[in-house]
């Protein structure tokens, strides 16, 4: 697992390349809080584009990070959310609790040609 | 018919194993794309919870994983010889969680994800989740149970 972070306009971008389970949920939460904590007054989004895999685990990083800066009247977004992470976020409800968009492949086909 | 058992330590890195082995091996019969990767989730929700909660603060607990695939679908058990389940109904109710980042929806997807999940456990003797998933044409699960 990766993460790259930018920071730019009020906005920590941070792109997260990988499966989102119980062995990389400790380092995703860990890097996520420190940026949290580095850039006090942005909000967080977080670019899903290369993850397709995310269980219970991944989601709870993704919903404590919601929490803690919902506490702080700060707010949190998904991007780039691919079909099957996109499954496991609408039963768990985050759909309707943060904004979340899908993932638009860089060179889409169209009408069967590229 | 085809059967395949595997056999790992406690360890986290073992659930991306896991999930993608029964995958592998589900692919053998008629699941979509998307039933897949379900599977994948409820194969991940189970041994997570065996990884987290049979061993705690262990990386040397066994945990086997036994499947089996045939026309009508797939089914998994997921088995360890750890600490056990006190309340098995306590256990499965959606945000029960001993660890508050973890959300208690391990359950849920495993419910949500397959057809028919059985818990059977033993206080100091370790547990044993079945599941299965049944091929359907719509590709679509009944979710009337939630």
């Amino acid at each position: 697992m990766t993460f790259v972070h930018t920071v730019q306009a009020g906005r920590i971008t941070v792109a997260v390349s990988g499966d989102l389970d119980l062995k990389t949920a400790a380092p995703l939460r860990e890097a996520l809080d420190g940026l949290i904590n580095r850039y006090p007054d942005r909000q967080l989004v977080l670019d899903l584009a290369e993850v397709d895999f995310v269980d219970s685990s991944g989601l709870g990083v993704i919903l404590g990070r919601y929490r803690k800066l919902s506490a702080s009247g700060r707010s949190m977004a998904l991007s780039g959310v691919k079909p099957p992470v996109w499954m496991v976020l609408e039963l768990a409800g985050v759909l309707s609790i943060m904004p979340v968009s899908e993932y638009l492949p860089r060179n889409p086909v169209r009408d069967g040609r590229a | 018919m085809n059967r395949v058992v595997l056999r790992f330590l406690s360890i986290a890195d073992n659930v991306g194993l896991a999930r993608i082995a029964v995958a592998a091996l589900a692919a053998q019969t008629n699941f979509s794309v998307n039933d897949l990767e379900e599977i994948k989730v409820a194969v991940s929700e189970a041994v997570s919870n065996a990884v987290v909660h049979a061993y705690p603060g262990r990386r040397d607990g066994w945990i086997e994983v036994a499947c089996a695939v045939n026309q009508e679908g797939l089914t998994v058990a997921v088995e360890d010889w750890g600490v056990g389940i006190e309340d098995i109904e306590r256990a499965r109710e959606p945000a029960y969680s001993r660890d508050p980042e973890r959300m208690g929806l391990g359950f849920v997807f495993m419910e949500s994800f397959m057809h028919d999940v059985q818990v059977e456990s033993t206080p100091g003797q370790g547990t044993r989740v079945r599941m299965q998933r049944l091929v359907t044409w719509s590709g679509e699960l009944s979710r009337d149970a939630q």
